[in-house]
């Protein structure tokens, strides 16, 4: 039978107000002739990043963690930019005072990565060369060069050593990629919901997600305009995703076969939004295209599709065998996207080269979103607050780790 | 604690669950920590909250890792800083690898899993040595109490039949018997008797609450 799904509650769990107001930065890197040189052989530069930070940066500089937010996440993980804000940023109940992410201890940071479309370079920005957006001809882009974008800006910002990086599904993937690149520089790597290679099955999501964003009218080869952007295929393709995120108990639970509106059919072919379970996905399609862009999606799923790091680094023990960063593995029971199989395909390689690895399958309704559920934040802050504590009192004993 | 020649309470729930108390836990631990050789890996299968592991890292520098089933004490065990994975007994460990640990501990488990002799040659697969600590059926409490038409209860073994988590009853003869037809060598067997260590005990299969094995493959 599966587990019941608790009532949605809104806003953070934790007491207090979190971190509170927060504003943006902005950085430019690879600059003048340090230009990134992407896996695809191209080079990129100058990058504009835009990133966020709450709490302090201890004199030691030994209390920064990273943030890597997953495909459609994006740098406002905490806080609200003004009292008015209908919502706080997306993690915002487990980033704050308290909180699993304790901003009384802990300098925390979050960027928008590279390929998206709020604020850091993407496909959206001006090509300086010819002074027009890149829409495609930005170059094709991996995890591995969001995470070396992820690393300047870290160096950029004083930090040679994190003592921690931490994400959920397209996060997760950058964690992983993180500590293969530069394994050296993370005390701790917490892995969510997430694997060392998409599956076949996510990559087949993603090929049907961006066919509707690409046969939409409007795309025009991604030379679409802001005013008239391929919004009905974008929505579409969140709407397939959408369900991916979920599970079946879930949807069954929280819509069944509940009809929007009274309780008789309407008898109307082309109506979309007659069962509740409709009309939410088509709420999120809507909402999705007007915070998205379209090239960005294709240019971040494909990005996730190319992920393998066992392939990148000869194996899933070369690319994590090299680093002394203590591992956080955790999955949910119910993550059909993320099976808690690959966690455990991690979770294998590590303990094979001797890795400090915990790993945990959380008993969830919520499928693979539940590591940015609201109801699921208490229980993940209980297990990643201490082992961060851990991993910096171990990191500050010197030596063994 | 001993209800023998008495009539034993029928209440049921929760407040029943006497759990192994503290003292006699920390003992149990020191006797298995002296086992242990500084600074080899060691891997503790139903660690709880990470106790013994702990102790072993911070006091003998060993590189230690944990598993346990219950959510709660592996979130107990992270907080204390010891590597800890959630993972079912019942299921086997193909994700420890063959050979990874110099000793592999089992303690106060065996008889909770649904299949000992699989969990045993798992323990033999992953590490060369093992120590495996069992209550000892043969208890002279709990066989009077079987003699007198009851299944037993005693303060080692707490729990009424019907809300057992232990599955197997086996006495010190029957452990001796299975480990060796698995294929360990029995270094040492050390009754313990209230908690504490009783090498060469007179009749101890007959006095020993529990036993502490040190096995090692053949």
């Amino acid at each position: 039978m599966p587990p019941p799904v608790p009532e949605t509650t809104t806003g953070p769990t934790a007491g207090g107000d979190g971190v509170g107001l927060v504003t943006q930065s902005e950085a430019t890197l690879f600059a003048g002739d340090d230009v990134l040189a992407t896996q695809s052989g191209r080079k990129l530069g100058p990058i504009v990043v835009r990133y966020e930070t709450y709490g302090t940066l201890s004199p030691e500089r030994d209390n920064a963690v990273f943030v890597c937010h997953a495909l459609t996440g994006d740098a406002h993980a905490a806080g609200r930019y003004a009292e008015a804000d209908r919502k706080p940023g997306w993690w915002d109940g487990f980033i704050g005072p308290g909180r699993g992410l304790d901003t009384d201890e802990l300098f925390v940071i979050c960027a928008n990565v590279l390929g998206g479309c709020r604020g850091t370079t993407g496909p959206g920005s001006t090509d300086p060369e010819t002074g027009e957006p890149f829409g495609l001809t930005l170059p094709f882009l991996t995890i591995g060069d969001m995470v070396e974008v992820h690393v300047a800006l870290a160096r950029h910002l004083g930090i040679d050593r994190l003592l921690g990086v931490i994400g959920g599904s397209l996060g997760g993937m950058q964690v992983l990629e993180w500590v293969a690149r530069h394994p050296e520089m993370v005390g701790a790597a917490v892995c969510l919901a997430t694997a060392g290679k998409l599956s076949a099955q996510g990559i087949a999501f993603n090929a049907v997600g961006r066919r509707a964003v690409t046969v939409d009218p409007n795309f025009a080869d991604g030379r679409y305009t802001p005013e008239t952007p391929p919004a009905t295929g974008l929505a579409l393709a969140r709407m397939i995703a959408h369900i991916t995120y979920l599970s079946e108990a879930s949807i069954e639970l929280k819509f069944g076969r509940k009809l929007q509106d009274g309780d008789a059919f309407g008898y109307r072919l082309r109506d979309e939004t007659e069962f509740q379970v409709e009309s939410y996905l088509n709420y999120q399609g809507r909402r999705f295209v007007e915070r998205f862009d379209a090239n960005s999606y294709l240019y971040l799923t494909r990005a996730m599709d190319y992920f393998d790091l066992a392939a990148e680094h000869g194996s899933l023990e070369h690319a994590l065998g090299r680093t002394d960063a203590r591992f956080l593995v955790a999955s949910y029971t119910t993550d059909w996207l993320f099976p808690t199989e690959q966690s455990r395909e991690l979770v294998r390689a590590l303990l094979a080269t001797g890795r400090d690895v915990s790993f945990l399958e959380f008993d969830s309704p919520y499928g693979h979103d539940a590591f940015l559920i609201e109801q699921e934040l208490p229980r993940l802050a209980s297990v990643v607050g201490p082992f961060l504590r851990a991993t910096r009192e171990r990191l500050a004993e010197g030596g063994r780790r | 604690m001993t209800r023998i020649g008495r009539r034993r309470p029928r209440r049921s729930g929760p407040e029943r669950r006497y759990c192994l108390p503290d003292p006699a836990a920390a003992l149990t631990d020191e006797l298995i920590a002296r086992e242990i050789p500084e600074g080899c890996r060691v891997v503790d299968l139903g660690c709880g909250d990470g106790r013994l592991i702990e102790m072993l890292r911070r006091d003998r520098a060993c590189d230690v890792i944990g598993v346990e089933v219950d959510e709660e004490s592996v979130v107990e065990a992270v907080g204390r800083g010891v590597p800890t994975l959630k993972l079912d007994l019942d299921e086997g460990l193909p994700d420890l690898p063959d050979d990874g640990y110099d000793v592999a501990v089992l303690s106060q488990t065996l008889q909770q899993v649904r299949r000992p002799r699989q969990v045993l040659q798992e323990l033999k697969r992953i590490a060369p040595r093992a120590l495996v600590t069992v209550p000892n059926f043969g208890h002279w409490k709990i066989r009077w109490q079987v003699a007198r038409g009851r299944t037993p209860v005693t303060s080692l073994l707490p729990y009424e039949w019907y809300d057992t988590p232990n599955l197997h009853v086996m006495t010190m003869r029957d452990f001796r018997e299975l480990a060796t037809s698995l294929g360990f060598k029995i270094l040492k067997e050390i009754p313990i008797l209230n908690g504490v260590a009783v090498e060469r005990a007179w009749a101890a299969n007959f006095r020993a609450d529990s036993a502490l094995y040190v096995l090692r493959r053949k």
